[in-house]
């Protein structure tokens, strides 16, 4: 333990003798910190942001064959991207799927918390039920999935027998439709299959997330809430859900940073679907830059991917950093 | 004492690191000279059939040439998606296999060998005495400016129409050889109740495919080269027409084919789901090997509507990149694979004829020998969807445009992207 910090009352000259040495200890520290921090530094220097200035230059070049050509193309390839349908129309995949799906992660999220904050029997049975699928990589969910969802079997097979529609995953409705540059703006139908498995995958981190928050919330607070004469569900909607608003946060930041950069769930279930109604950015860069060899319109849409995770992921970073000091 | 440990330890791992980072280059220079070079054979062949083939070449070579190590090379993935990526970003890295599958036609010659990566094969090719034993149709598609690049293995049709027969003939239908007769039979299987036309276009190459042949049967060879070389505007009339006639075969299609991959379109023919389909001849081999469907008995074949006598070829090759260590060693593998013998040994098991027209007929089955003959015929022309006819590029945008096409039916819209994407072709 410090000393410093462990001792309460100091003589004058003693305070000084003890700032002295700490100053001491921590230029020492210091020097440590710096060696075992440096290499680290490097590594993230270069693979990381050297990689993505690289990434950036290279969005501005002309290199779209095979041999690479670095002379400066400007913003073309950005320019080509944002008239571009399939890019349009991941765009909207994009927003619409970031939208639904955190929302749904968030309300199953809270709902699944709160039960299981009810002081029931096996609850570690249940959180392991909850959580467990976090521990499968996107892609084996993404074929469990599509076998689940496929028109030709699985749940649609059922469906299809009491007289339902089973028609929705392969479907290139847009709703509402509504004309917007070369796309038709609107929620895709087929988007929602992808969202359920997103969903099935992502909502156990959400309630650990919850629970964890709900086991920080002093019983106090209710038992005050509810002396003041508020019913079980004003307890929650106005008191405890306020006071979870810092979970709440930290869930969408992680859902969302998730959802505009996915790529392996959609590659393994849908793939793009038909007119890209189920394509997004990830796999668009993916398919134009190792099978189509245009390496500078790749980049572009890494770099549009990278800013689009910025929105969300920057201000948190200064929030936080705030916060801290 | 603890506190000075941790430091050399932290020195030393940063010079570790230092070292390793200056290593990467120095390394590639000499090592590859040593005569412990292997011969690392790159393809995509891992599927079931193609990787008893290829194990069966490398077999035939180690008998050969029991000096030279060889490895095989393949990354799995389908059509070679995969493969590709990775081959890309070894040879721009200098770091070329040994050989590797690359199909022959624009993705050799406007992709490696236009990038200045290949080296030219004309001396094996005088040496094994080949010039005369390919068809020249198929060594013009392996050559750029008079030099020839690559040794193709095998042959695969493209524009092939596979039926059940048996709902053929319940519905008595006689097999269609033109446009009219197709849609004639396609609308009497729609009103029996079968789906006319099996598609799966989870991956859009094979609507491109469906189009290709759909092209091929309404240009002609001609002009269906022409489109390649700028002679022909994808803007033309002609192209239109088949736009129109695909959009047509398109209302007869399966209603989830966008969740369907091939060999699920493959199935619903093989099962009697549904009446036809227009895949590759790879699609025999899942009939036969997959679906144990016996030739001719089970399933039937034709020619896609009005292509009688021309061949849609994809045929894979393999070439020598610039910056091997051992091209001798590749020139004999090379020349393994071009002989009779190799073909011979390997296509029976991928279930492709052999690219030379003096094999040996009586290894392959009632389908082979017939597509052998027709190849000896037919005017072969360069598959679009499987990059034979032009670049990958140009390859992508079309089966963008395709995917779009499917759904939207907007044949002027069509015809515009594809005209577009053709300033791709140089």
């Amino acid at each position: 333990m410090d000393p410093v910090r462990s001792s309460v009352k100091h003589t004058p000259s003693e305070l000084k003798v003890a700032t002295k040495r700490t100053k001491k200890a921590l230029t020492k520290d210091h020097l440590m910190a710096i060696g075992f921090l440096t290499p680290s530094l490097i590594l993230i220097a270069v693979f990381v942001y050297g990689f993505i200035g690289w990434t950036g230059y290279v969005s501005l070049s002309n290199w779209n064959s095979l041999v690479p050509d670095f002379s400066f193309a400007g913003l073309q390839n950005y320019i080509y991207l944002f008239k571009d349908f399939r890019f349009q129309a991941d765009l909207r995949n994009t927003l619409f799927f970031t939208i639904l799906f955190i929302l749904t992660v968030i309300v199953i999220g809270i709902v699944l918390a709160i039960l299981l904050d009810q002081k029931i029997r096996q609850e570690s049975l249940f959180r392991n039920i909850f959580f467990f699928p976090m521990a499968l990589s996107f892609v084996v969910t993404g074929v469990v999935w599509q076998w689940l969802l496929n028109p030709s079997t699985g749940v649609n097979l059922f469906l299809s027998k009491i007289g339902l529609d089973s028609k929705w995953y392969t479907d290139t409705t847009i709703i509402p439709g509504v004309s917007w540059g070369k796309i038709e703006f609107g929620i895709p139908v087929a988007i929602i299959a992808i969202v359920i498995a997103a969903v099935w995958q992502m909502t156990g981190f959400s309630v650990a997330m919850y629970l964890a928050g709900l086991r920080g919330i002093p019983e106090e607070v209710r038992e005050a809430a509810r002396i003041d004469g508020a019913s079980e569900f004003q307890v929650y909607w106005k008191v405890i859900l306020p006071l979870l608003r810092p979970i709440t946060i930290s869930v969408v930041i992680i859902m969302a940073h998730i959802s505009l950069k996915i790529f392996d769930l959609i590659y393994a279930m849908t793939g793009s679907g038909a007119n890209y109604v189920t394509d997004v950015p990830g796999v668009y860069m993916y398919e134009t830059t190792f099978r189509g060899n245009y390496y500078a319109n790749g980049a572009a849409i890494a770099i549009i991917m990278l800013l689009s995770v910025a929105i969300f992921i920057v201000p948190y970073l200064i929030s936080s950093r705030k916060g801290e000091s | 004492m603890k506190v000075r440990k941790l430091k050399f330890m932290s020195l030393l791992l940063v010079l570790a690191m230092v070292l390793a980072a200056c290593n990467s280059d120095s390394s590639s220079g000499d090592e590859k000279k040593d005569k412990d070079a292997k011969l690392d054979i790159f393809s995509w062949w891992t599927g079931a059939g193609e990787e008893d083939g290829l194990n069966a070449l490398i077999d035939l070579f180690k008998e050969k040439h029991p000096d030279v190590k060889v490895e095989n090379a393949a990354v799995a993935g389908g059509a070679g998606t995969n493969a590709k990526a990775v081959l890309a970003s070894r040879m721009q890295g200098d770091d070329p296999p040994a050989t590797f599958q690359v199909h022959g036609g624009a993705e050799l010659n406007e992709g490696w060998v236009a990038a200045g990566k290949m080296e030219p094969l004309n001396d094996l090719y005088d040496e094994e005495g080949w010039n005369d034993k390919f068809p020249q149709d198929l060594i013009d598609m392996v050559s750029k400016d008079g030099n020839i690049y690559s040794v193709p293995v095998n042959i695969h049709r493209g524009n092939v129409l596979w039926y059940n027969t048996k709902v053929f003939e319940e519905n008595g239908i006689e097999v269609p050889t033109t446009f009219d007769e197709w849609f004639a039979a396609a609308d009497k299987l729609k009103e029996a109740g079968v789906t006319p036309l099996a598609l799966g276009d989870k991956e859009p190459w094979t609507a491109t495919q469906l189009f290709e042949s759909t092209l091929l049967g309404v240009l002609g060879p001609d002009d269906y080269n022409k489109l390649f070389t700028g002679e022909l505007s994808f803007k033309d009339d002609k192209v239109k027409e088949a736009a129109e006639t695909f959009k047509k075969m398109l209302s007869y299609i399966n209603e989830d084919h966008s969740s369907r991959n091939w060999q699920d379109a493959s199935q619903m023919v093989a099962n009697g789901e549904a009446a036809m389909n227009v895949m590759g001849d790879w699609a025999k081999g899942y009939f036969v090997n997959d679906l144990n469907l016996k030739v001719k008995e089970d399933f039937g074949w034709t020619e896609t509507p009005e292509t009688e006598g021309e061949f849609m070829v994809i045929t894979d090759t393999f070439g020598l990149p610039k910056g091997v260590s051992n091209p001798d060693d590749v020139k004999k593998f090379l020349s393994v694979l071009g002989s009779v013998e190799g073909q011979d040994v390997f296509n029976p098991l991928k279930g492709s004829i052999p690219a030379r027209t003096d094999s040996d007929v009586s290894k392959y089955d009632a389908y082979g020998q017939e597509t052998i003959e027709d190849f000896k015929q037919a005017s072969l022309v360069p598959s679009l969807a499987h990059g034979s006819a032009a670049p990958e590029g140009f390859l992508t945008k079309v089966n963008q445009a395709v995917n779009i096409f499917v759904t939207q039916q907007d044949v002027e819209q069509f015809t515009d992207s594809l005209d577009q994407a053709s300033g791709e072709l140089k």
